[in-house]
């Protein structure tokens, strides 16, 4: 006999998503899904951003790995909530990890929440974890080659970062043409040049995040 | 590799279609996978296997179909193939490409007995 079916595989987790989504609208919290390579500098971002954030927005983080809590202690040298997921080897979030560490934060006092995912530009795009928009860090020493061989990470990301502008000098990385690659991948999307070093960029990033954050205020309010 | 819980899903998602129609044996699943996912077939289709022994899914046969990547411009109308992720519209040039196929990831049908 033959069942017609057609159901999605990831029904089940889009699922979760929705419903996290539903709680983080609720209690009024902007969610980043941060993407990117190991060593992309997904922490350092986050370091930079918290450390200039601090007083304007009330930010928690959320840290994927795979088996350590380095990334937590990192965090939590800036004096923000921070909950660590070890994913035990997975490599990406999902919805479900994210429903089961909630608890750990104080929902009510929040407005930004970012998820740091496992370094990783394949698995964790097709993955939603409660997010309101993704951010995919792109670093310079990984090749400009990189937007078309793994599109979906871009085309599923609101705003690209590309990291470490300060080593351009010392690499072949040819910055206009994977600009070119990634608004043809995605036509529209932010893209916001870096770096974490020596903090070029960075606050034209800080700016696009706080209008984010009261883009989904404004929603709230409504 | 995120391979394992997508087959790990589609696990759940046949088990429980079969039980829902009293079936014994599931021996065919179809499952459609659109050219812009992130899925190895082979890693996955191996991965059904290992998840599926001791089930009623035991030794079934995954068939895998591939869905092209296809966008429509809001612009102009003009379906199109996308090639080399170009999500413009290669008649019209407009930005404003929806995506039609290939981002599936589903089971369409088994065969149970
Ligand atoms: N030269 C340079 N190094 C950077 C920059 N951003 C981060 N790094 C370095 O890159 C390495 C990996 O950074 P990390 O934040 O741990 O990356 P993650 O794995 O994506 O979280 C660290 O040694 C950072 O100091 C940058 O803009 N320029
Ligand atoms: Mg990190
Ligand atoms: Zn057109």
């Amino acid at each position: 006999m033959q069942i017609k079916v057609m159901t999605s595989i990831l029904e089940r987790n889009d699922q979760i998503s929705a419903a996290l989504q539903e709680r983080f609208e609720k209690a009024g919290i902007f969610v980043l899904n941060l993407l990117g390579s190991p060593g992309c500098g997904k922490t350092s971002l986050l370091e930079k951003t918290i450390h200039a954030l601090k007083d304007t927005l009330s930010i928690a983080v959320i840290e994927g790995d795979l088996f350590t809590a380095k990334d937590a202690e990192r965090i939590e040298q800036h004096g923000v909530p921070v909950v660590q997921i070890n994913t035990a080897g997975g490599c990406h979030l999902d919805a479900n990890m994210i429903d089961g560490v909630l608890d750990c934060l104080d929902l009510d006092t929040l407005d930004v929440i970012v998820i740091e995912n496992v370094g990783n530009l394949v698995c964790p795009a097709e993955f939603n974890i409660g997010e309101d928009c993704k951010v995919t860090v792109l670093s310079i020493t990984e090749g400009d080659d990189k937007p078309l061989k793994y599109p979906l990470i871009f085309k599923q990301a609101s705003a690209v970062i590309l990291n470490k502008i300060d080593l351009l000098p010392y690499t072949n990385f040819d910055l206009k043409a994977a600009e070119k690659d990634i608004t043809s991948i995605h036509p529209g999307i932010t893209l916001l040049p870096v770096s974490c070093q020596t903090g070029t960029g960075l606050e034209t990033w800080f700016n696009w995040l706080i209008e984010q954050v009261q883009i989904k205020k404004g929603k709230e309010s409504k | 590799m995120h391979e394992m819980s997508i087959a790990q899903g589609i696990l759940d998602i046949v088990l429980k279609t079969a039980a829902e129609h009293n079936a014994v044996r599931i021996s065919y699943i179809k499952l459609l996978i659109g050219q812009m996912t992130q899925i190895e077939p082979e890693s996955l289709t191996f991965g059904f296997a290992a998840l599926a022994a001791n089930t009623i899914a035991d030794g079934a046969k995954v068939d895998i179909t591939i869905v092209p990547l296809v966008g429509e411009c809001n612009g102009c109308g003009q379906q199109f193939t996308v090639e080399r992720y170009s999500f413009l519209c290669p008649l019209c040039q407009s930005a404003n490409v929806l995506v039609v196929s290939g981002r599936e990831l589903a089971v369409d049908y088994l065969e149970v007995e």
